[in-house]
């Protein structure tokens, strides 16, 4: 940092001024750093239970070890890394910025919620180290409540206490969004990210309380011995799996919106063209966000709610593809005729439509009453779900990242090692996760330390994928530290990008903008002959 | 009541505003927003509650006459007075009235106080009884076998329920004693109270809840 201009990262040094800080740029990277060290914490697990899942019959860790290796993974991927990451990274260091505010509405509120989600953090692996959980990452009841001899209530309490992380940051974006826009900037002409955001923070308002309660009443009927999900006391099973997906369905689009916010950005500036259909991926994501809500029993086909009830949770499912698919028609169609400059970012981001294509469309057939009572539990139910999360969500936090590292860091990492980086992963990610589709059509149920020696080969497939997969992953950590200290200089906006984060400069002063900006363009406006 | 008189010294806002006016909407749109939260984090106890009544209407209409109807619905009247008082503080901010608000604080504070002791007789009265589920829960029941089970369900929630929302009570007391603090000092003034108004929105709410738990708690026994 020898350069004169004063900016957030060199504005202090010292340990205290990043743990107390209060400017959302540095909470953003204490955010980067914690939701990175937890992604690798998940990612090893995976590792591990991969290994063992190399021969029929593994014996590389105990069936116990592994069933608290892959609750491990589900929990911390879904909980700590996948529902934060997007909001809590880019959308901490970029909402002020897209909107032209000096911070957010509430930067105290933004710093506790950092510190909310590390304690629950702290909690769920503190758990973890002292010998872990078995439930899976769902809790079902009565097996969480009462028959699991593992450490339930300290991971679910740690989940909880996340969850006003959750909360905290989606109440400071709403209320930023809607009071601290710069001068001009009207809604219709708010970035697609910003957008996006939005309707995630309603819905972390909305459904993470719901969560926390009925985690708490798990953790009451465990340490009270209540009988509130009990059966034999009386209690309801069902009840705790409504209640549980009617946060964890929204929280597939807790994940997914905002990636979908982040290509709405990559997409438009990579193709040097006005998003197709702005208003149509406006509407999309409410659409998506509204009817997120109204789907959570597809996970509970088999659980023995009522056929009528299947049917309509089965029919909303379908009706929520919509939306989706509008979106994917709005990229595809902005690609059309566009000049595509195939940037680390972009292949991320072409990535990203191409995998959240499939496993969006296989979530149809699991929506399908029928065809998902056969596959229903099985590998197939994995390999849909890591196409949306990991193919969608992780492609397109790393997309974003690439695309916004230059002004978050200042510097420039070597494109083409993030273009290896970016097909690397592409390709571990499709070996890895395919030939679980096929093993689960055929029946290979999840869970499970052991199988058939006929799947043999999809296993070992999919053990070689999940290498080539770390090995993309370590690849951009890597590169990225290199260029934060000696990367060189990148510029205010090396990719000839409109928003207002590319008007400030790289990285941004404290307080975002030298003078307050006036917003006088359409968003994207790549053809008017402003951005060359 | 006049101000003292000094020069402002310090920005009446922070600096993430524009303007007081920016920063007085966004923290009553925060107030709102997080009351929304709070709506969904009941909700999810009153969707309990339904199914379970709606599973057991016998043993819940039985159990809720165990309940003190009497001493429920004094509290009633506690809470919805300090609603009341709680409007006076808002309206006394309003006006610049120091004393008056510092004064009505406190008789918040009280009235607030009171319903939690009333509140714990309550309690006291029901783990008295054996009606705290649990291993030393008894419920002589009219119904024999499952009602007991299922009685004790309907004090489950209960508990948690008031529980929960005497938490939220115990908060919001300590919140109008640092707002009673801060307004002995004189730190509102009739062009800057937000804070007031901002915490009445959240007495308010936790009032409201407890209208939704009286008739739920209390009054689904019908006549005793
Ligand atoms: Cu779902």
């Amino acid at each position: 940092m020898s350069d004169a201009r004063a900016h957030y990262l060199n504005a202090g040094h010292s340990m205290r001024s990043w743990l107390l800080t209060k400017d959302h740029k540095r909470i953003a990277l204490l955010y980067l750093a914690s939701v990175t060290a937890l992604f690798f914490v998940g990612g090893s697990a995976a590792v591990m239970f991969r290994l063992q899942l190399l021969t029929p019959h593994g014996h590389l860790v105990l069936p116990e070890t592994y069933n608290k290796l892959f609750t491990l993974h589900g929990i911390v991927m879904v909980f700590f890394f996948l529902v934060p990451a997007v909001p809590t990274v880019l959308g901490n260091f970029l909402i002020p910025l897209m909107i032209g505010a000096k911070d957010l509405a509430f930067p105290r509120i933004n710093l506790l919620s950092w510190y909310l989600f590390i304690a629950g953090a702290a909690l769920a692996l503190g758990a973890t180290l002292y010998g872990g959980v078995d439930t899976g990452w769902t809790f079902y009841t009565p097996y969480s409540s009462v028959f699991s001899n593992t450490y339930v209530v300290a991971t679910v309490m740690g989940i909880f206490v996340a969850g006003f992380s959750s909360i905290l940051t989606g109440l400071n974006f709403i209320v930023t969004i809607h009071k601290m826009r710069a001068p001009g900037l009207r809604w219709f002409r708010l970035p697609l990210f910003v957008w996006a955001i939005y309707a995630t923070s309603f819905m972390f308002v909305l459904a993470t309380p719901v969560l926390a309660m009925a985690l708490l009443l798990v953790g009451l009927e465990r340490v009270l011995h209540l009988g509130i999900f009990n059966p034999a006391l009386g209690g309801d099973p069902l009840l705790f799996q409504h209640f549980f997906w009617f946060y964890s369905h929204p929280a597939v689009y807790i994940m997914v919106l905002p990636a979908m916010g982040v290509i709405s950005e990559l997409i438009p500036c990579f193709s040097r063209r006005r998003l197709f259909g702005y208003e149509f991926v406006v509407m999309a994501t409410f659409g998506i966000a509204f009817l997120g809500f109204l789907v959570w029993g597809h996970h509970m086909f088999v659980s023995g709610q009522s056929a009528f009830a299947g049917l309509v949770f089965s029919f909303l499912s379908f009706v929520v593809a919509v939306p989706s698919a509008i979106k994917v028609f709005n990229w595809t169609a902005t690609l059309y005729k566009g000049r595509i400059r195939f940037h680390t970012p972009m292949l991320y981001a072409l990535g990203f439509i191409g995998l959240f294509t499939i496993g969006g469309l296989t979530g149809l057939f699991l929506a399908t009453l029928g065809v998902d009572v056969h596959v229903h539990d099985t590998y197939f139910v994995i390999a849909h779900f890591h196409y949306i999360m990991v193919g969608g969500s992780v492609m397109a936090y790393l997309g974003g990242i690439h695309y916004w590292w230059p002004k978050i860091s200042g510097k420039m990492y070597p494109d083409a090692l993030g273009r290896w980086a970016a097909v690397l992963i592409f390709v571990g990610f499709n070996l890895t996760f395919f030939p679980q589709f096929i093993v689960g059509y055929l029946g290979m149920p999840r869970r499970f330390y052991m199988y058939p020696p006929e799947f043999q080969v999809y296993n070992v497939f999919s053990t070689a994928g999940a290498s080539i997969l770390a090995l993309g992953y370590l690849l951009p950590l890597g590169y990225l530290l290199w260029s934060f200290w000696y990367g060189p200089d990148a510029g205010d906006n090396p990719w000839g990008a409109s928003g207002l984060e590319w008007k400030t400069s790289s990285p941004p002063p404290v307080r975002n903008f030298e003078t307050k900006p006036v917003v006088d363009e359409e968003p994207y406006d790549y053809e008017g002959g402003r951005y060359g | 009541m006049k101000g003292d008189g000094m020069a402002e010294s310090t920005r009446a806002f922070a600096e993430q505003f524009d303007d007081p006016l920016q920063q007085k909407e966004a923290a009553q749109a925060g107030m709102w927003v997080f009351l929304v939260t709070e709506v969904l984090f009941f909700g999810a106890l009153l969707t309990a509650y339904t199914v379970y009544r709606h599973l057991y209407p016998a043993a819940f209409r039985e159990a809720s006459r165990r309940t003190d109807l009497a001493l429920g619905s004094i509290n009633t009247a506690v809470l919805l007075t300090s609603s009341f008082t709680m409007a006076l503080c808002v309206h006394a901010a309003k006006t610049g009235r120091r004393a008056a608000l510092v004064a009505l604080l406190a008789l918040t504070m009280a009235l607030g106080a009171g319903f939690l002791a009333i509140k714990g007789v309550e309690w006291a009265r029901e783990i008295h009884e054996h009606l705290l589920p649990g291993p030393s829960f008894e419920f002589p029941s009219a119904y024999p076998g499952e009602a007991g089970r299922q009685a004790q369900l309907f004090f489950v929630l209960y508990f948690v329920m008031t529980g929960v929302h005497a938490l939220h009570l115990v908060i919001g007391i300590v919140l109008l004693g640092v707002l009673a603090f801060f307004a002995a000092l004189g730190r509102y003034r009739s062009d800057y109270y937000t804070p007031v108004e901002v915490a009445g929105l959240y007495w308010h709410f936790v009032d409201i809840v407890w209208i939704f738990l009286y008739p739920l708690l209390y009054l689904v026994g019908g006549p005793r």
